[in-house]
């Protein structure tokens, strides 16, 4: 008998995105993208390459520096029948738009009674190590999921991004995915070719483990996974859990892996204060409670605005030796 | 110009004094502490949106204002529903969890009234994105009062109208006051001055002449409708009562005599009903039957919505999402 190896084939995060946005263009004519520099450009980050050669500009649509007349356009294309993509180029200009989304968007289907809705999803970015500064390196994840009415898509690997991407551009809700500019090139993983969606909702199992979880979204998956890595070396085994989606939120995972393990760690980069960490600890605290050997600890961005000095920018990301040391202080190992 | 025939000018007529009816009642309810929240009422400036909606078919699109009943009657919504929303009840446009200022009505065209101003700027303009994406020959108008002037969505939402020859209509309904502060406080140079610098046909009108509203509405609406772009009507109007019902002494920002002038020599029913009879379109008789007949229809939609059950407490969490 013989045996073929086949290779999986590997994408970069933002080829992953690309896919799944090009896919989905193909087999939905209501599908555009709308923002900044999307078209010829292929957005600041060049993830959108190429596109507009396939799909053109009536459907690649470059527009004006206006992000709230941009999000607030595809909020009634979206009501009206066609299922609009928004690129806001960074997720600090979240604060430009939030009016179209926080009391448009997210409000529209309950407020008409179940009349209305507004099938759109808005992609923007998030993550430090950028150099970029105070404005333009910003995690704001939590404020869109502070939202009843919206869903938020938060993804660390190419296989996921593809697959909840296409998920979200056929959900009738308004979805915001927030894309960490870091992993657009750096992070590369198995895509397998072809039609696969994951459903919003549903956490995901990074790495078993029996004596910690560590919960953890976006680059800090990575992160974590790291840190896994090492504490292995010391016998410690980490679970380490990507919720994929922060709403719908798969709590029952997150309160099943700590209840197996008995200790738990959430990382985000998110700011900490009132952050993704704190809602997510409270979960894990409530639902297995009875089975902690240890409080709920949390690791998220620091408190200040992000400075740009690479020597100031890089205290203020969670790394995986801070990680590390928490879960060996939480396991009784230092 | 656009003729109007003696049965289409009487309807005009029907449907004003339906809202002025209307917005009667609803202070009769506020001031009687049967009606909760708040209510911005719309008497004084119904030959707006009368004039305006009277030139839409009715699966064009409209965004309206928190002072959008008048909006919503005139795009074909019916009283009865009206008052179930406005007094929260299940049988409500959105089945009471809108309210006064969010009216939505998808059969009419009604993409909802906006508590945010200038809300439905963008809005308006996706939804004319959509039909000309579509082709469907649907027409956006979107409502708004001069306060919005002040916010910056308006000027990127005519910016890109004018840009990809969207097929909307900007009614700027210029009541005088930016809720208790005169425009003149709050608004520098010209205002039609600001759609003009798009390259956006703009007209200005008198608010109280229905009919001068209807034939500047419908020539920017069928011209929008034929892919020639977008609109924009200055409508020189007033707002009889308080910013809302509660704003009884208005002294302080506007003189008695002010209103008088308004109500005495520029009310847009009064201005109808005297072209019509002077024109010998009509006689005094034709007046006092569709009074009667608006005042029981909305009547008995009064006493429905007041007997009407309110939602069950499960409705709290439906239509969060779909």
């Amino acid at each position: 008998m013989s045996t073929f190896e086949i290779k999986e084939r590997e994408l970069t995060f933002g080829e992953a995105i690309k896919e799944a946005l090009a896919e989905e263009l193909r087999r939905d004519p209501l599908v555009f993208i709308i923002g900044e520099d999307v078209a010829e450009a292929g957005t600041t980050f060049k993830v959108l390459d190429g596109l507009v050669q396939e799909f053109g500009p009536d459907r690649i649509i470059d527009s004006p520096i206006s992000e709230p007349g941009i999000t607030g356009l595809a909020v009634g294309a979206a009501m009206t029948g066609l299922r609009p993509v928004v690129d806001i180029m960074f997720g600090d200009f979240l604060g430009l738009i939030l009016d179209q989304v926080v009391n448009q968007a997210a409000k529209i289907h309950y407020m008409s009674g179940g009349k209305l809705k507004v099938p759109m999803v808005l992609r923007t970015t998030m993550g430090a190590g950028r150099r970029s500064a105070a404005q333009h390196s910003q995690s704001l994840h939590a404020w869109l999921s502070h939202i009843p009415g919206l869903k938020v898509v938060i993804p660390s690997t190419p296989y996921d991004a593809k697959g909840l991407m296409k998920s979200a551009i056929r959900d009738d809700n308004p979805v915001a995915i927030f894309e960490d500019k870091m992993m657009y090139k750096i992070i590369k993983g198995p895509v397998p070719e072809g039609e696969y969606t994951i459903p919003l909702g549903v956490a995901d199992v990074k790495r078993p483990g029996e004596d910690i979880t560590i919960v953890a979204t976006s680059s800090m998956v990575h992160v974590a996974l790291e840190a896994a890595a090492m504490l292995s070396e010391i016998g410690i085994s980490a679970e380490v859990i990507d919720p994929r989606t922060l709403v719908p939120l798969d709590k029952q995972a997150l309160i099943n892996s700590a209840k197996k393990t008995s200790r738990a760690i959430v990382v985000d980069e998110g700011y900490e204060q009132y952050g993704v960490t704190a809602e997510l600890a409270s979960v894990i605290a409530d639902g297995a409670f009875y089975y902690l050997d240890a409080p709920v600890k949390r690791i998220g961005a620091m408190n200040v605005p992000i400075p740009f000095s690479p020597a100031l920018e890089d205290l203020t990301i969670p790394n995986a030796t801070v990680v590390c040391e928490m879960a060996k202080s939480l396991c009784g190992k230092n | 110009m656009e003729t109007i025939d003696r049965e289409e000018l009487l309807h005009m007529y029907e449907q004003m004094f339906k809202i002025r009816t209307f917005e009667e009642h609803v202070n009769e309810l506020y001031m009687s502490a049967k009606m909760p929240g708040l209510a911005h009422l719309y008497i004084g400036e119904e030959a707006v949106a009368v004039g305006v909606c009277e030139a839409l078919h009715r699966d064009d699109y409209i965004t309206s204002t928190h002072r959008g009943h008048g909006h919503c009657l005139a795009k074909g919504a019916s009283v009865d529903k009206m008052f179930c929303e406005l007094l929260g009840k299940e049988a409500g446009y959105c089945h009471g969890k809108g309210g006064s200022m969010h009216i939505a009505d998808q059969e009419t065209g009604n993409l909802g009234a906006n508590a945010i101003v200038a809300g439905s700027a963008a809005i308006a303009t996706g939804a004319a994105f959509s039909s000309k994406r579509l082709r469907n020959g649907r027409v956006a108008v979107c409502f708004f009062g001069e306060g919005a002037l002040g916010q910056g969505v308006l000027y990127e939402s005519m910016n890109m109208a004018q840009l990809w020859k969207l097929p909307v209509v900007y009614v700027c309904e210029n009541n005088l006051y930016n809720e208790y502060t005169h425009h003149s406080e709050s608004t520098a140079g010209s205002m039609t001055a600001r759609a003009e610098a798009f390259g956006i046909m703009t007209v200005e009108v008198d608010g109280q002449n229905v009919r001068e509203v209807y034939e500047s509405a419908h020539q920017l609406i069928e011209r929008a409708r034929q892919g020639e772009g977008p609109g924009f009507i200055l409508c020189r109007t007033y707002r009889y009562l308080g910013h809302h019902v509660g704003d009884i002494n208005r002294a302080y920002y506007r003189s008695p005599d002010e209103e008088k002038l308004w109500k005495a020599e520029r009310d847009p029913l009064k201005t109808l009903e005297t072209w019509l009879l002077a024109n010998q379109m009509a006689d005094s008789g034709i007046f006092d039957q569709i009074q009667k007949s608006v005042e029981s229809e909305v009547e008995a939609a009064v006493e429905y919505a007041l007997n009407a059950p309110y939602p069950k407490p499960e409705e709290v969490s439906q239509h969060v999402y779909v």
